[in-house]
């Protein structure tokens, strides 16, 4: 009843093709954007900022990129952590080495980069899929980690890869308290999330596509399955390589190369498994679940425990952690593999139906 | 068959194919004219896929080369095929299940997009008028196969006589010169092997789309088509028009069995 | 000289324990095309096990005697990895049967990380030594050939001599039984081997079973020498690189994978490494099955990929 669509008639394939066509949605829309700019920042404390928003704001653009790779074009990749790496320490030095450089082309300069190094780790796609694929996106991991780490040149010879930024400005804003990094982030995200929807549903995102569903196929209409698949990595890389920046930057202000570990890389993978694959919104599902799980558990997890009489100590949250992730990464494959996002569409499917069943 | 039939476009010489030790195509030869419907028929196992493929560029030949308007390929594969103008449907409908039909549809429209990936993802100006030109395009594809009802449905979700129609869509949205028909006929019932058959017709006519088809149904070959190819264990056995081919003694045996 | 033979063999020794990890990734993908990523996590789950039991059965059992206590700690461990892939193969993998291998692969991972959870909240995330009586000294050898002779880790040894054995036995168990054999039959087609009989899924659960066990065997054998930790569990993501170059379908490639990488790993480490900066180690086997992927994906002695039809 309330979500029908009723009356909503599209008269030019202009009108078809929008994000959102059902206008229920972009109310929906609308209205979060509007509350997340404006009404969050007028309810919400320096601690969530910092512990959740921020963090999701990052990570879902790192979904993002993950997402278009493994998701929209089917190549795994257990290596997003090393373009995060790559971005942030590519925007680094462009930071430091020209003077007067603007943070925002350091980010876009740090992110193609990344993209750039993508495409070189992206070759061996041409040859293998699957495991095979993991491994080569490994050696990409393994390799930034060391290079960070051991080759002073990238730290500006600071020790063990350790380095800090401050004093982030754009133009004359200054970058400083969590609610202008909030705002920060969330403008960055908006418009990426926005030039991801669009290439998704543009021929490009069809061709990444394609050569997910079948890449012999793909390469008789047309499809060059060297460009598609480079061409995902590059976008994938670039997305990653400013979220890794950002992470960098805004969220820690000083990092090292263990920030940006494999374990990251399974983090980003994980995201985009339980929030959908081959979703936009799916991503932000993914990065949001993510985030706040182990806040959550770190909050009930003890309350359940002294229900039951037991004491639980941090090291025994960790380790729930581990079994709840690994728990849910194996119910969400066998049970809905496209993750929450269709546990999302399929709740809008029955609400365009109710109050009727059928 | 109201269309004038034109000029060779594509000539096959001596081709042959061998896969290890088995010999798919032994030198195989025949033509194809312009604005013709050409079959390829033969018991299974003959080699009329390969054929196709070769066609395609999908398999090389060891042997043998394939002329497109008087333009020799020494090397051809799937793209280039593509480029000049060729485009197929398969015998196992390679759609990508993932997408919609209209998706699906539009893939075919790849080769014609030429604005970028960054215009794309602003969808600015050129990439957006470009999009929805295409849109209206494949619109045209959807109405021509009366599939209007089910253009945003998944096409994993769809019964195999209705993919089949969309794997022909996404093939004439390449607005093919020489269209490639890998048993489009396979597994259907009689109304919609008629449905088909007036596509295929339509398109014929309409677009003037030369169509090389293989096919087994020899009620629609002898009906439908202009020249008929017959192949054997990979070598021809007999080319000319249906009635031609149908009276030749080597064409009948190989169908019926030595003993007739 | 002397020390480039030292090198090598400690190389060799070293290659012969990621052999072990690499065992199990072969044993599994060989039955059915599944790549474990829970190997890592299995060979740390039994090393805490195993760990945990020398200590605690001696304890609930009034032992005295160091070897019955560790037979019995053997043992349990064993039967506790069997109760493993047991529940592997009926929660997981039984419902994922027809999904396509990335999937699958992502089911291991979180298998992984579920044994990791389990593993450490059951035994605990200590530190813990496992001792099963290795000699700990080393020895030297050779010492007419070679200048002063060579330096040789006896344990590294004994730790060689053992992995070769249960080769071995794994090689006669797969050619001379028939449960053996009807584990090649299902390697080779699933779908035949279904149609003459072979219950697929208590095949999964036997070599799930088995490289439970070849998980105890490496993970003992690491933890004799490493004391049983958490990096245990990155073991699996160093011992990648062995099937990649062995070929995933190989058990005499993971072999002679596993001693390439142990050797390139310190040789690149002492001859390459002071140049370029040091603990080149993990990075360098990936550089190598990197180029391994572009011109020999299948490895040196796994089966053709067939990538496309």
């Amino acid at each position: 009843m309330l979500y029908r669509e009723n009356g909503q008639f599209k008269t030019s394939y202009a009108d078809d093709q929008q994000i959102f066509p059902i206008a229920q949605d972009r109310w929906l829309i609308i209205g979060l954007l509007v509350f997340a700019f404006i009404g969050v920042p007028l309810l919400v404390d320096e601690y969530l900022f910092r512990a959740i928003l921020i963090p999701f704001l990052i990570l879902s653009l790192a979904a993002l990129g993950v997402n278009i790779l493994v998701g929209f074009c089917g190549q795994i990749t257990l290596g997003a952590g090393a373009f995060m790496a790559v971005g942030a320490y590519a925007a680094y030095n462009f930071h430091i080495r020209v003077d007067g450089m603007p943070l925002l082309v350091s980010f876009l300069l740090g992110g193609l980069t990344s993209a750039l190094v993508g495409i070189f780790f992206g070759i061996p796609s041409l040859r293998v899929r699957g495991l095979y694929l993991a491994v080569a996106t490994l050696a990409a991991q393994f390799f930034t980690d060391w290079v960070f780490l051991r080759v002073p040149w990238f730290t500006d010879n600071a020790s063990s890869g350790s380095v800090s930024v401050s004093n982030l400005h754009i133009l004359s804003w200054e970058i400083a308290s969590p609610l202008d990094k909030y705002l920060f982030c969330l403008a960055l995200l908006t418009v990426f999330a926005l030039a991801a929807k669009n290439m998704t549903r543009c021929a490009v995102g069809r061709q990444w596509m394609a050569i997910r569903d079948m890449d012999v196929a793909a390469e008789v209409i047309g499809i060059r399955p060297m460009f598609a698949k480079l061409s995902a990595f590059a976008v994938s890389s670039f997305y990653v390589g400013i979220a890794g920046a950002l992470w960098g930057f805004i969220h820690l202000a000083s990092w090292e190369p263990a920030a940006f570990s494999v374990d990251r890389s399974f983090q980003l993978l994980f995201m985009v498994i339980i929030g959908g694959l081959g979703s936009v919104m799916g991503s932000f599902f993914g990065a949001a679940f993510i985030v706040i799980l182990p806040i959550a558990l770190n909050q009930f997890l003890p309350a359940l425990g002294g229900l039951f009489g037991m004491t639980i100590s941090t090291a025994g949250i960790s380790h729930a952690e581990l079994i709840i992730f690994g728990a849910l990464i194996i119910f969400f494959l066998i049970k809905e593999p496209h993750g929450i996002a269709r546990l999302w569409s399929t709740g809008k499917e029955k609400l365009r139906l109710w109050p009727f069943p059928h | 068959m109201s269309r004038e039939i034109g000029e060779v476009i594509l000539d096959l010489k001596n081709v042959s194919l061998a896969f290890g030790g088995v010999k798919a195509l032994t030198d195989i030869s025949f033509d194809v004219r312009e604005h013709e419907i050409r079959a390829i028929i033969g018991p299974n196992g003959a080699g009329k896929s390969s054929m196709l493929n070769v066609i395609n560029g999908v398999y090389r030949p060891q042997q043998g080369e394939i002329v497109l308007r008087g333009r020799r390929f020494a090397r051809m594969n799937p793209y280039k095929a593509a480029q000049a103008g060729i485009s197929r449907t398969f015998q196992n409908i390679a759609l990508f299940k993932g997408m919609s039909v209209i998706d699906n549809i539009m893939t075919g429209r790849n080769l014609k997009i030429r604005t970028n990936l960054l215009l794309q993802a602003l969808w600015w100006g050129p990439a957006r008028r470009e999009e929805l030109a295409h849109r209206a395009k494949v619109e045209e594809v959807i109405d021509f196969l009366e599939i209007q009802h089910i253009r945003k449905t998944p096409v994993g979700r769809l019964p195999y006589g209705l993919q089949k129609r969309v794997d022909l869509g996404r093939a004439l949205a390449m607005e093919p010169s020489i269209l490639l028909l890998d048993e489009p006929m396979a597994g259907m019932n009689v109304e919609e092997k008629q449905d088909m058959c007036r596509f295929i017709l339509d398109v014929n006519d309409q677009f003037g789309t030369t169509i090389v088809l293989i096919e087994h149904d020899m009620g629609v070959v002898m009906d439908i088509s202009d020249r008929v190819v017959v192949l054997d264990y990979g070598k021809k056995i007999g080319d000319g028009d249906p009635d031609a081919v149908r009276s030749n003694p080597e064409v009948v045996s190989a169908y019926l069995g030595a003993g007739h | 000289m002397g020390f480039f033979v030292e090198t090598l063999i400690g190389g060799l020794m070293a290659g012969m324990l990621y052999s072990l990890v690499a065992l199990g990734f072969v044993l599994i993908f060989k039955a059915s095309g599944v790549f474990n990523f829970a190997q890592g996590a299995m060979v740390l789950f039994a090393a805490l096990a195993m760990a945990r039991f020398a200590v605690w059965i001696p304890g609930w059992l009034g032992i005295d005697n160091a070897l019955l206590g560790n037979i019995l700690a053997f043992l349990a461990a064993g039967g506790l990895m069997f109760a493993v892939a047991w529940l592997i193969e009926r929660l997981v993998l039984r419902h994922l049967v027809n999904q396509e291998g990335a999937t699958l692969l992502m089911a291991t991972l979180g298998i992984a990380y579920i044994l990791e959870g389990l593993g450490t909240s059951i035994f605990g995330s200590d530190i813990y030594k496992i001792d099963i009586g290795m000699p700990k000294d080393p020895v030297m050898i050779l010492e007419g050939t070679f200048e002063g002779g060579l330096l040789i880790n006896k344990e590294d040894f004994v730790a060689a001599l053992i992995a070769a054995v249960l080769v071995g036995l794994l090689t006669l168990f797969f050619q001379k039984t028939s449960t053996g054999r009807a584990l090649r039959a299902v390697a080779d087609d699933h779908q035949a081997a279904q149609s003459i009989g072979i219950p697929l899924n208590r095949i999964w659960v036997i070599v799930w079973c088995v490289a439970g066990v070849v998980a105890l065997v490496a993970g003992v054998i690491w933890g004799s020498k490493l004391g049983v930790q958490f990096s245990l569990a990155t073991v699996a993501l160093r011992a990648l690189p062995v099937v990649i170059l062995g070929g995933l379908t190989s058990v005499p490639g993971a072999i002679l994978g596993g001693l390439i990488i142990g050797v390139g790993e310190k040789l690149s480490e002492v001859y390459l490494g002071p140049h370029i900066g040091g603990g080149i180690e993990i990075w360098f086997s990936y550089q190598l099955a990197l180029v391994f992927l572009l011109f020999r994906p299948q490895g040196l002695f796994g089966e053709k990929i067939i990538d496309r039809v």
